[in-house]
């Protein structure tokens, strides 16, 4: 079967709007379509993966565990924008660390999370067939 | 729909999956198993642990394949497959077990 | 007393704190809420824009909207002063008047 290139592309804070946790909703329940994957996170979306996330204080259910399940869901390539990440002050380790396990290398713990800059997110939209915007 | 246990009421949505997480005790998976016919064996309970402990890493009930996967992986490939979920849990290892461990429905089962 | 501010969107995305500050009169509170709290992190490029406001208006942050973002306290620009709701609360009543930006 032919697989599609599809990217998942993040672009809002969690929390104060319902787009991250939709968008990853859409993600988790596409996975089962057995397609070729990937997921950007650019501006305010790079706050979804910040590291020490706690909701306890709202009342609200936290999401930001789901982020380390989708390795379990075979969503391994993870891409954050460096220049997203800079303008706020924020770097890799700021994030939370988010891996997957690749089955044809012994289950080596391998980390999904791939910081890139502007220009090679650029030339990844480019290169899939369906981009969604969240 | 509502479920008594112990004399007390709770209640589930609108396919049998309790509404409140923190309602769950062991009785409930029992009384659903009960209406199911279905009796509850170790083998039962080591997939509803399985499913908590996920659920209380991750905040989500996992699809069929990805519980499939991970059961394999911790419980050895004689439990990690399809064949054994499903003789286990024969309205689907995801959907009945996610229910009796008092999860949402699985997200990512279509 | 002056008014309290409250602004509880992200400074990348909407230009509700740079609106705010525009029409913040002298000594006036500003409060950042929800994902306004972005705009209380050290190291931003909105930083400069906010401590250049603090010479003229008090500015605060509620704690627990910076908690559930993974913000720490020590990740804030001196001076913000962290509050509980209590504190929300306590602001409110302690100013004429609470404009919210939206």
């Amino acid at each position: 079967m032919f697989r599609k290139k599809l990217m998942y592309l993040n672009r809002r804070a969690p929390y104060g709007t319902i787009y991250a946790a939709e968008g990853l909703e859409v993600v988790l329940i596409g996975a089962a379509f057995d397609q070729d994957v990937c997921m950007a996170f650019v501006g305010d979306g790079v706050y979804q993966l910040k590291a020490g996330q706690d909701t306890s204080g709202l009342g609200l259910k936290s999401f930001s565990p789901a982020y380390r399940a989708l390795g379990d869901y075979d969503v391994t390539r993870l891409y954050v924008e460096r220049e997203s990440l800079e303008e706020r002050g924020l770097d890799a380790g700021d994030l939370m660390p988010l891996t997957w396990e690749d089955e044809d290398d012994d289950w080596a713990e391998k980390s999904s999370i791939h910081v890139v800059d502007r220009a090679e997110l650029t030339r990844l939209i480019d290169a899939q067939d369906v981009v969604f915007n969240f | 729909m509502a479920l008594q246990i112990n004399g007390k009421t709770l209640d589930t949505d609108e396919e049998g999956y309790l509404a409140n997480l923190s309602d769950w005790e062991p009785e409930v998976a029992q009384v659903m198993a009960e209406s199911d016919e279905c009796d509850l064996t170790d083998n039962h309970w080591e997939v509803i642990n399985f499913l908590r402990s996920y659920y209380e890493e991750y905040q989500i009930a996992p699809a069929v394949r990805v519980l499939t996967k991970a059961i394999g992986k911790k419980l050895g490939k004689d439990k990690g497959n399809s064949k054994y979920l499903y003789q286990l849990y024969p309205y689907g290892p995801a959907k009945q077990a996610c229910r009796y461990a008092g999860l949402p429905k699985p997200t990512g089962c279509v | 007393m002056p008014i309290l501010h409250t602004v509880n969107k992200s400074p990348f995305e909407k230009d509700s704190l740079e609106t705010c500050i525009a029409h913040a009169l002298d000594g006036s509170a500003v409060l950042l809420i929800e994902d306004g709290v972005y705009a209380a992190a050290n190291g931003t490029v909105v930083a400069p824009r906010v401590r250049d406001a603090m010479r003229r208006l008090k500015f605060y942050v509620l704690a627990n909207d910076c908690k559930a973002r993974g913000l720490g306290e020590d990740a804030l620009i001196d001076g913000i002063e962290p509050v509980d709701y209590a504190g929300f609360v306590d602001l409110a009543v302690g100013h004429d008047n609470v404009q919210s930006w939206l």
